[in-house]
């Protein structure tokens, strides 16, 4: 990124969003670490994840947003990148357990012996180093997205169709992991891990590392999708989403700028997922439901899609939501609540929170100066309105 | 190569004996038609006549079933794509006008200029000094200097038509394609636009689809009337609008 994308790409919003991120990111571990327990500033240990599992939900909402609300692409399958992620993490942290699994095999993971697997899988090779993991957590869902959208963008499918065969895509998936033979795990996945990097992933300290990373994270994707929405790119995104077949006409290639945004928006899932896997300590195919992917679309109409905080902010506000009403005695009606949720932001709030909150202030803003030169102009007699800034 | 040796035509455009039918229904029937450069020819006909249908083959939107489409003397449009097309040189303004509405009017015309239209391109774009005088001059000729910072929604009918044929210019392509830039605009409009049309032909190639006989009067251009797909009549508006043939089909006896 050159110095005029980063000026071009933070205006106040994106500054008072990064700083808040920044500042809940060292705060919240080190209140943890450093206060003694019990005390009232004291951030427990399971808030600690639970809010690091909110994070790694925004980054997702940050991804579906920079399609969605940018491009118009609806993807009801984002869960799947997500999931991809997660796996190849999932894969790093099984082959880190060794011989403390409860077969002690070296080599194998636990499931694998159980199966009768002889030896390993030849695509689990080198998910034992770090650096290798890593890069497919960004190379998995990168290419699915590319694969899917060059397929899918050329033969121009759009609207709900895509929807729909995104939602296939992740319904597939889902499948395929569910299998024994499919090599991950089946329907139990991956779970009991060890050490990440070394360290124990139960660890207050880990946890903390964990914690801040997943604020990064969400710091780097949302500085990546305001230097694309800020740049010139970020315009045309806006063309093809408001009148495609315009932006064919004037020689804009159509499909390679949504098959562009597309696989961006993919890896920046996979990293979500990929942060999210060692704090929940499990990845199992359900993360593949279609449900999922559909949930996360409603955290981006709430907050307000095409504005990339609102998403962030409506990740962490539904799923906070989430939490409080299904640990309670509303839990068995968390689902209609969250039908409700949607239907009702759609109709009172088609903006979400940040968008309402912006055209509200917009006006309120042209409000003012238009009060002041109308009083000027009544009595020159002139009524036409003046254009505000 | 000199690509003079292998043109086949002198004709900017040229299309020779050109078919399409949907679902049986013969949209065009064996259209020719010839379009020097520099020309401005004014198409007209009735519902139906295969007008836009004509301009989607030119364009690339639709592919004709056979015939013969050639830009420039040496290209076959019918092999390329929408975007391919508009990046040879031919703009095509809607019959509805289409704009970008969530977008500044400035923005419209900038997405419009015939820079660099690559994604990386347009991920590492910086605006420069010509391209905003470009963007500067085109506002002044559509008469939108005042309105640059408005979005492109708000504009009355008649801006949005003019901010689209703007954006025509600052995509400045060899080939102008307008269908119907009069439709629902004022008289005064509709004059101003004639004077702008005229304007824009002293340097470009225009062909013009239009309903408006006043408009088509005023441009006082080679006129060609198609029906049903195939060209009726060609010539100055009054020996078109004299034809025996033109007069029936449009008042459909």
């Amino acid at each position: 990124m050159t110095p005029h994308m980063l000026t071009r790409s933070l205006d106040r919003g994106a500054t008072i969003f990064l700083l808040v991120v920044a500042a809940l990111g060292v705060l919240i571990p080190l209140s943890n670490l450093l206060l003694p327990a019990g005390s009232f500033f004291q951030v427990p240990t399971y808030l600690v994840a639970l809010w690091g599992k909110y994070v790694c939900y925004a980054i997702l909402a940050l991804s579906i947003d920079l399609i969605w609300g940018y491009c118009g692409i609806l993807s009801l399958g984002h869960g799947a990148f997500f999931a991809l992620g997660g796996y190849a993490m999932g894969m790093y942290l099984m082959r880190q357990i060794g011989t403390r699994g409860v077969y002690g095999n070296p080599i194998l993971p636990d499931f694998m012996v159980f199966l009768n697997y002889s030896k390993l899988p030849w695509y689990w090779h080198g998910f034992d180093m770090f650096w290798f993991a890593a890069l497919m957590v960004l190379f998995v869902p990168g290419l699915l997205a590319f694969c899917f959208g060059w397929l899918a963008f050329r033969s121009r499918v759009t609207g709900v169709y895509l929807s729909i065969i995104t939602q296939a895509m992740t319904y597939a998936l889902l499948l395929a992991f569910f299998r024994n033979d499919f090599g991950f795990g089946g329907n139990n996945g991956m779970t009991d891990f060890k050490d990440i990097l070394g360290f124990n992933v139960q660890a207050e300290g880990t946890r903390g590392a964990l914690f801040m990373l997943s604020c990064l994270g969400l710091i780097i994707s949302f500085l990546i999708c305001r230097a694309v929405v800020s740049s010139k790119l970020g315009k045309v995104l806006i063309a093809i989403r408001d009148a495609e077949s315009r932006s064919r006409f004037l020689g804009y290639r159509v499909e390679s700028y949504k098959l562009f945004v597309f696989t961006l928006s993919a890896c920046m899932a996979g990293v979500a997922g990929a942060l999210y896997v060692p704090q929940v300590g499990i990845i199992n195919p359900s993360e593949f439901a279609p449900g999922n992917s559909i949930e996360a679309v409603i955290w981006v109409a709430v907050g307000g899609r095409g504005t990339l905080i609102g998403a962030a902010l409506g990740a962490i506000v539904v799923n906070y939501a989430k939490t409080f009403f299904t640990s309670g005695v509303l839990a068995p009606y968390w689902l209609f609540m969250l039908g409700a949720l949607f239907i009702l932001s759609t109709l009172l709030l088609p903006k979400g929170i940040v968008g309402t909150f912006n055209a509200w202030r917009e006006s309120s803003r042209e409000r003012r100066p238009a009060a002041a030169t109308a009083s000027a102009a009544a009595e020159d007699g002139v009524t036409e309105p003046k254009m505000a800034e | 190569m000199n690509v003079m040796d292998t043109r086949a035509t002198s004709a900017l455009l040229y299309l020779d004996g050109v078919h399409v039918s949907f679902d049986g229904f013969h949209a065009i029937n064996n259209l020719s038609l010839t379009l020097a450069p520099g020309e401005m020819r004014a198409i007209i006909g009735p519902n139906g006549a295969g007008k836009t249908t004509m301009m989607d083959i030119i364009t690339g939107k639709t592919k004709p079933d056979e015939g013969t489409v050639l830009f420039d003397g040496v290209t076959d449009l019918t092999r390329l794509d929408e975007t391919r097309i508009a990046e040879l040189g031919i703009g095509r303004k809607f019959q509805k006008p289409t704009v970008f509405e969530s977008q500044t009017v400035q923005d419209n015309l900038l997405l419009a200029l015939n820079v660099d239209h690559s994604v990386k391109g347009t991920l590492f774009w910086r605006g420069s000094r010509a391209e905003s005088e470009r963007i500067d001059k085109v506002l002044e000729t559509i008469r939108l200097t005042d309105a640059r910072n408005r979005l492109a929604g708000s504009l009355s009918h008649g801006q949005k038509q003019w901010l689209e044929i703007g954006m025509l210019l600052a995509q400045d392509p060899k080939l102008l394609l307008v269908d119907e830039p009069v439709a629902g605009m004022t008289d005064v409009e509709t004059h101003l636009t004639a004077e702008l049309l005229k304007e824009i032909n002293k340097t470009h190639t225009v062909m013009v689809v239009e309903h408006d006989m006043t408009f088509v009067r005023e441009l006082g251009v080679k006129v060609t009337c198609l029906h049903e797909g195939t060209v009726l009549a060609e010539g100055t508006i009054d020996q078109v609008s004299s034809n025996e043939r033109v007069i029936e089909v449009y008042l459909g006896r």
